[in-house]
C-alpha cells in the first residue's frame, strides 16, 4: 500500500520540506511570542487594556485560516512569506497573551510584596521573580501555539510556501497515498517531537517545581 | 530611631482614613508591638515606614532621614521586612533567598557566603537546608529563613507583619521565644504588628494599642498598660484576663517566697509536726541538705525518723525565671495548693494563692 521506494528516492526532498516546515513554524511562534509579550506588558501595565487585547486576538483566532490567507494575498502578494507568517502569527496571539498574563498574575502577591520589601526595583521583580515563576504557564502556551502552528503550516502551501503541505496537496491531487501520508505523518511527528522538546525545556528551566513534586 | 509625625493615610475611594494623624516615636533598640482590632491600621502603619504604602500626609523618619526623600528601593534595603506569608522566592534556594539583600547591595561572593552561613546559624537552620527550595521546608523553617533574609544585610530596623501568625501554636511559641532572645542579642529596633494582645505584651518592650481608623489609644510599657489602661477601649481590648496577662509578664523571683511547711529530713517527727501546725498545713515538705525531696501527708508523719518516709514528688517545680502565671497554674492544680520554686542552689521557697494575688493587687 505504501510505496517505500518513492520515499527512499525522495529522501532529500522530504528532508528539505522538513526544514522548511520547521522554519515556518519556529519563525511564526517566535514572532508570535515577541508580539504577545509586548501585548502582555501593555495588558499588565494597564488592566483596562486586557479586555480589548483578548477581544481582538480572539477575533483573529476565530477567522478560518483559508479565509485569512485570502484576505492577506492582496496585501503581501500570493507567494510572499509574509502572507503566511502574518496569518500564522495571528493564531498564536490569543493563547500566548492569555498564558503570559495568567502566568505573571499567578505569582503570589506576598512573593512580589516581599521582593519589593527587600528593595528590588519593579523591573528586577519582573525579570527575576515574576517571569521565572510564570515560565510553566508561558511554556504551556508555547506548546499549544507550536502544535497548532505546525498543523497550520501544512496549509501555507496554498500561498506558495513549502513544507509538508506540498506533499499532501500533490498526493491528493495525484491520488498518490504515499506522498499525502508522508506530509501528514511528518507534520504529526514534528508536532509531537516539538511538544516533547518544550516539556523537557520546561523541566530544565524550572528545577524548583520538579523538586517539590519529588 | 523611627518617628511618625501626624501621619495620615486615606486609601483611594475610602470614606474614612485608615490611619489618622498618628504620631509615634520609636527609640533605638526598642521592640514595639502595634496591636489592635482589624481595621485599626496597624499593618498600614507598618507598611508606610518602608513605603510599601505611601502616606497621604505627615512625616516619617527612619534614623533621622525623611523616608519620602529616599528612593523606595534603596530605603527598603536598609530595613528588614518579614511578613506573615513569609514571601520567600519559590524558585530560589534557601541560600539564595537569604542572600537577596546582600546581592542587591553588590556584596562580593565570599562575603555573601560567610554572611549566609552566619545567618542560618543565628536562626537555627541546619546547613543541610541551604540547598533546598522553600516548598521543601516546614512552615516554621520557612519563617526562620524569612527572619534570616531580613537580617542578612544587618539593617538597624526590622519591620514584622504578623510574622508568626501562619504557624501552629506550638511552633509559634517557640519562634516567639527564639526571636525575643535573638532581639536581645542583636539590639535591633523592631516594629512588630500583631492582632494578638498576648503576643503584643509578651514580645514588646513597648506596646502601641490602635483603635479603628488608626487612632493611638495608648503607647507604653506592657506592664504599665496592663496595670493602668488609659481608657475603656484599652481595658476592653485587653479583655477579661488582664490580671492573668500581667502575671504572665512577672517572674516568680519578683514575688516574695515563703519557706512553707518544710523541714530537713534530719529533723525529729516532733519538730516536723510543730512546723506543720505553725503553717496550718496537712502536708510536709522534705529537704535533704537544701535539696527538695518531695512531700508527705501529715498522717504519715508518726514516730519513726523522717528519713524512713517515702516522699511524693511535686508535679510542678518552678524556676525563679518562670512567670507568676505558671505559678498560679501550679497552685490551682497541685494537691498541696502551693507552687514550689527551686533554683540552682536548691529549694528557694513556695508561693500560695494569697502571695500571687498580692502581686497583682499591689
Amino acid at each position: 500500500m505504501i510505496d517505500w521506494g518513492w520515499i527512499a528516492s525522495n529522501l532529500d526532498d522530504i528532508w528539505e520540506a522538513t526544514l522548511q516546515h520547521l522554519f515556518h513554524s519556529v519563525l511564526a511562534v517566535g514572532i508570535g511570542l515577541v508580539v504577545s509579550f509586548a501585548l502582555s506588558l501593555v495588558a499588565l501595565r494597564w488592566k483596562a487594556a486586557y479586555g480589548p487585547i483578548t477581544w481582538v486576538t480572539g477575533v483573529l483566532y476565530t477567522i478560518p485560516s483559508i479565509a485569512l490567507f485570502t484576505f492577506l494575498v492582496p496585501v503581501f502578494g500570493l507567494t510572499s512569506i509574509w502572507t503566511a507568517q502574518v496569518a500564522l502569527v495571528s493564531y498564536t496571539l490569543l493563547i500566548l497573551v492569555r498564558n503570559i498574563v495568567a502566568g505573571i498574575r499567578s505569582v503570589p502577591d506576598h512573593v512580589v510584596e516581599a521582593s519589593r520589601g527587600m528593595g528590588m526595583t519593579e523591573a528586577r521583580i519582573f525579570r527575576e521573580v515574576q517571569l521565572p515563576l510564570a515560565l510553566p504557564a508561558i511554556i504551556a502556551g508555547v506548546r499549544v501555539a507550536a502544535v497548532t502552528t505546525i498543523g497550520l503550516v501544512t496549509l501555507t502551501v496554498i500561498v506558495g510556501q513549502g513544507g509538508y503541505g506540498l506533499f499532501i496537496l500533490r498526493g491528493i491531487g495525484r491520488r498518490f497515498l504515499t506522498e499525502a501520508l508522508v506530509g501528514t505523518v511528518g507534520a504529526v511527528l514534528m508536532a509531537v517531537v516539538v511538544d516533547r522538546a518544550l516539556v523537557a525545556l520546561e523541566r530544565a528551566a524550572t528545577p524548583w517545581a520538579r523538586r517539590r513534586a519529588a | 530611631m523611627i518617628r511618625l509625625e501626624e501621619v495620615t493615610k486615606v486609601f483611594p475611594g475610602a470614606d474614612r482614613p485608615a490611619v489618622s494623624s498618628l504620631s509615634l516615636h520609636i527609640p533605638e533598640g526598642e521592640f514595639v508591638t502595634l496591636v489592635g482590632p482589624s481595621g485599626c491600621g496597624k499593618t498600614t502603619t507598618l507598611k508606610m515606614i518602608n513605603r510599601i504604602i505611601e502616606p497621604t500626609s505627615g512625616r516619617i523618619e527612619v534614623g533621622g532621614r525623611d523616608v519620602m526623600s529616599m528612593e523606595p528601593h534603596l530605603l527598603r534595603r536598609s530595613i528588614g521586612y518579614v511578613i506573615q506569608q513569609v514571601g520567600l522566592l519559590p524558585h530560589r534556594t534557601v541560600e539564595e533567598n537569604i542572600a537577596t539583600v546582600p546581592r542587591l547591595l553588590g556584596w562580593d561572593r565570599d562575603r555573601i557566603e560567610r554572611r549566609v552561613a552566619e545567618m542560618s546559624e543565628l536562626v537555627g537552620l541546619g546547613a543541610d537546608l541551604l540547598e533546598r527550595y522553600p516548598a521543601e521546608l516546614s512552615g516554621g523553617q520557612q519563617q526562620r529563613v524569612g527572619v534570616a533574609r531580613a537580617l542578612a544585610a544587618d539593617p538597624p530596623v526590622l519591620l514584622m507583619d504578623e510574622p508568626f501568625g501562619a504557624v501552629d501554636p506550638i511552633v509559634r511559641e517557640h519562634l516567639q521565644q527564639e526571636f525575643k532572645d535573638l532581639w536581645r542579642r542583636l539590639g535591633k529596633t523592631v516594629v512588630f504588628v500583631t492582632h494578638d494582645i498576648d503576643e503584643a505584651v509578651r514580645m514588646g518592650t513597648r506596646v502601641a494599642i490602635l483603635n479603628v481608623g488608626g487612632v493611638l489609644e495608648q503607647y507604653d510599657r506592657p506592664e504599665e498598660i496592663l496595670a493602668n489602661p488609659a481608657n475603656d477601649f484599652v481595658s476592653r481590648f485587653l479583655g477579661e484576663e488582664r490580671g492573668l496577662r500581667r502575671l504572665a509578664l512577672m517572674p516568680v523571683s519578683s514575688a516574695g517566697l515563703d519557706r512553707g511547711p518544710v523541714v530537713e529530713i534530719t529533723a525529729t517527727p516532733e519538730e516536723a509536726r510543730a512546723v506543720m501546725d505553725a503553717h496550718g498545713s496537712d502536708w510536709l515538705g522534705l529537704l535533704d541538705g537544701g535539696r527538695l525531696l518531695g512531700w508527705v501527708p501529715a498522717a504519715e508523719v508518726g514516730t519513726s525518723p523522717l528519713a524512713d518516709l517515702e516522699p511524693r514528688e511535686f508535679l510542678v517545680i518552678l524556676r525563679p525565671e518562670d512567670s507568676l502565671r505558671r505559678a498560679l497554674d501550679a497552685v490551682v492544680t497541685s494537691r498541696t495548693r502551693v507552687a514550689v520554686v527551686v533554683g540552682e542552689q536548691g529549694y528557694l521557697g513556695m508561693l500560695d494563692i494569697d502571695r500571687v494575688a498580692e502581686e497583682i493587687t499591689e
